[in-house]
């Protein structure tokens, strides 16, 4: 390729306006401020403007492959977005030099109604691949996804393992000059996701292909990116080597420990009737080792919900999953009676992670199991010792050390 | 770079992204995606015919039920005047294009909506999704007429020339259905309470289109029905499928051809005016 950089990034700056009371404004609240604003895209009142990106520069060469890391909320899936035009900025400018695909998300456009086979075809020309591309890859799309037999069953009946590995399959053999990509290995089981890096490996080995990668997996960007970028609340704040970044990235974390998580500023999936709001432990207080802990989740329902659950995990601050508590778990499912706001409360008698920096993932989701808003790595929460703390605990392996009672029989 | 084999050897396109600039290549782009189109269209009609237990058999049963109910009303009950047709061959050449048009429209109407995980994970010119969700509608219609025609030629005993017009009558259809869509689509995506307004709309449409009921024997009102371009497209594709023996009248015919044009050309400047929100607001 004659030009210097495939993807050049020039101030980019991205601005959203965000409504408070609703999520989408009704025909009806505009007929009330008078017709006017129906044609002109003024803000209504109660907004609020948000900058997602703000004067973000950089420039990636061809056949670089580069990682973007920050927390959540820091603007990492809105430069994906505006780089795969999928929205446009505000302000600032990019430039990409070459045929562009961009993975946001595994599977987008599957139709449960339709067979793999179909699928294949429509998801691949969802993602740009021409009919006699798909056509060529068609067998070793099947052969890596394992699902032959299953080829000409509709995929509602998959299992959701055999799900991810189709969907992973067909993205995994488009040959774009530069590919951009959003968290998609963190899907399917151990093994699969094993392969998924590996063959994402052999894809960034084999060609000059310029790759842009976003994850919450250090270990991932360290293994695949040539170069990483730190995103913090809309800003780069690093473009270095991946080790530097990524240490970068979790000296931030600590900064930002927390017992209280405001999550309005992350957004539900499409037609969501759940929206979360926040997350407090121990009302405030810090997070004790061997005392009990406290979550109180406060959350927003669009409409009476009759099924939906909790979920609340503890990371390491690699994004290693250490401790999962979820609503359904427990006592089954939880109800939303009325719409407007809950508060739902869950309370670990004996809180015996060890001390240390744990990144939270707070969800909820549906009677099905569908995914109504899922926060990933909103926050980093501190366990500190306690005076119950045995002080030989720091420093040790394992995360999870209950207090018990150990008997000679 | 190696370029693949069978992929075309197109030069490496470079794309600039600045505030009001995804456009500028926006029809080359929107012919760049058919085969997307294409298979968006697909999709619609494969589960379509899928998802329905009783498959082809719903593109019968619909309008037989309602060629029925409007005979009852308005043949029996108000006995409008037939013109020496059998009166339910007057209600069904009129249904066959009222269906199409209010599939069309609500499929069109509907599309953004319904494909709004679509819309936010991937770039594609978006007037795609409304294109496409014609195609329901307009197989749904194939169907039917496949099935009716046989009946208008047995029953009412005629067949013309005039039946090589037909498409042209369709065509019109589906242009004023993607107009008044994307027109919907547009504002459904920003208001969803337009989704609720379309079945009142239709509803009312259905009365003041002339599809239980001819107007060649309503002079005094034809004049004021075809300010309703759907009055116009009816009365041309009724004296398609009766060869002539229903009047063509040509100034109700006209005014479908430009109003539907008109709302193609509206429809198609508010979809484009506020399509690089979708993603945003949806």
């Amino acid at each position: 390729m004659s030009q210097e950089y495939a993807i050049a990034v020039e101030e980019l700056s991205k601005r959203y306006v965000i409504g408070h009371a609703v999520a989408h404004d009704t025909f009806r609240d505009r007929l009330g401020h008078g017709l006017r604003g129906l044609f002109r895209r003024t803000a209504p009142r109660n907004e609020e403007e948000f900058w997602a990106l703000r004067d973000v520069s950089f420039h990636v060469r061809p056949g670089e492959v580069v990682g973007v890391i920050g927390r959540n909320g820091a603007g990492k899936s809105t430069l994906l977005k505006v780089l795969s035009r999928i929205t446009e900025p505000t302000a600032g400018r990019a430039r990409l030099h070459g045929r562009v695909a961009s993975l946001l998300e595994v599977g987008t456009g599957f139709h449960p109604e339709l067979t793999g086979r179909e699928n294949i075809f429509l998801n691949g020309a969802i993602l740009g691949m021409r009919r006699t591309e798909i056509r060529r890859k068609f067998d070793e799309i099947v052969a890596f996804a394992e699902v032959d037999r299953f080829i000409d069953t509709p995929v509602k009946r998959y299992s959701s393992g055999m799900y991810v590995r189709l969907a992973f399959a067909v993205a995994a053999h488009l040959e774009p000059e530069i590919l951009i990509v959003d968290e998609v290995l963190a899907v399917g089981d151990a093994a699969f996701q094993d392969k998924c890096l590996g063959k994402m490996e052999s894809i960034v080995r084999g060609q000059a292909r310029t790759i842009l990668f976003v994850s919450h997996n250090v270990s991932a960007i360290t293994r695949l990116c040539s170069r990483c970028v730190l995103l913090d609340q809309g800003r780069l704040v690093a473009d270095a080597t991946p080790e530097a970044a990524v240490s970068a990235y979790l000296a931030a974390g600590q900064a930002h420990s927390t017992s209280g998580i405001d999550l309005s500023r992350t957004t539900p999936s499409a037609e969501s009737p759940i929206r979360l709001l926040s997350v407090v432990f121990n009302g405030g207080a810090p997070l004790l080792n061997r005392r009990p802990l406290r979550i109180v989740l406060r959350l927003h329902a669009a409409l009476p919900v009759e099924k939906f659950g909790l979920g609340i995990g503890f990371c390491h601050l690699d994004g290693r999953r250490v401790l999962t508590l979820e609503s359904d778990y427990h006592n089954g499912f939880l109800r939303a009676p009325h719409a407007g706001e809950h508060t739902v409360a869950v309370e670990i008698p004996c809180l015996d992670l060890v001390p240390g920096r744990y990144r939270i993932d707070v969800g909820a989701f549906g009677g099905s199991r569908q995914n109504y808003h899922y926060a990933g790595d909103c926050a980093v929460a501190e366990v500190q010792p306690s005076p119950d703390t045995p002080a030989h605990v720091h420093g040790i392996s394992g995360d999870w050390r209950p207090g018990l009672q150990w008997q000679l029989l | 770079m190696t370029v693949p084999p069978g992929s075309r050897a197109e030069p490496a396109p470079t794309v600039t992204l600045e505030p009001g600039r995804t456009e500028a290549n926006y029809w080359r782009d929107l012919w760049h995606y058919r085969e997307l189109l294409g298979f968006l269209a697909w999709r619609d009609v494969k589960v379509r015919y899928k998802q329905a237990v009783l498959g082809a058999a719903w593109a019968v049963i619909q309008p037989a039920v309602q060629t029925v109910l409007l005979w009852f009303v308005f043949g029996k009950l108000a006995k409008m005047p037939d013109g020496g047709m059998p009166y339910p061959l007057i209600v069904l050449s009129g249904l066959l294009p009222w269906l199409l048009f209010t599939g069309a429209f609500g499929g069109a109407g509907n599309s953004l909506v319904g494909n709004s995980h679509l819309i936010s994970k991937v770039y594609f010119p978006r007037l795609v999704v409304p294109i496409s969700a014609l195609a329901v509608a307009t197989v749904d219609f194939g169907v039917m007429l496949a099935l009716a025609l046989p009946v208008i030629i047995v029953l009412g005993g005629v067949v013309g020339w005039q039946l090589l017009l037909l498409p042209l009558f369709v065509l019109l259809t589906l242009v004023l259905a993607l107009g008044a869509g994307l027109w919907i689509t547009a504002l459904t995506v920003k208001y969803r309470d337009f989704r609720f307004i379309t079945p009142f709309l239709l509803q009312v449409g259905m009365f003041v289109t002339p599809v239980g009921y001819s107007t060649d024997f309503l002079p005094n009102w034809r004049d004021l029905l075809a300010l309703n371009p759907l009055m116009g497209i009816i009365n041309g594709m009724r004296w398609c499928l009766f060869a002539g023996r229903t009047d063509l009248h040509l100034p109700s015919v006209g005014l479908a051809v430009l109003l539907s044009a008109l709302m193609l050309a509206s429809g198609l400047w508010y979809f484009r005016q506020t399509e690089r929100q979708f993603a945003d607001v949806i």
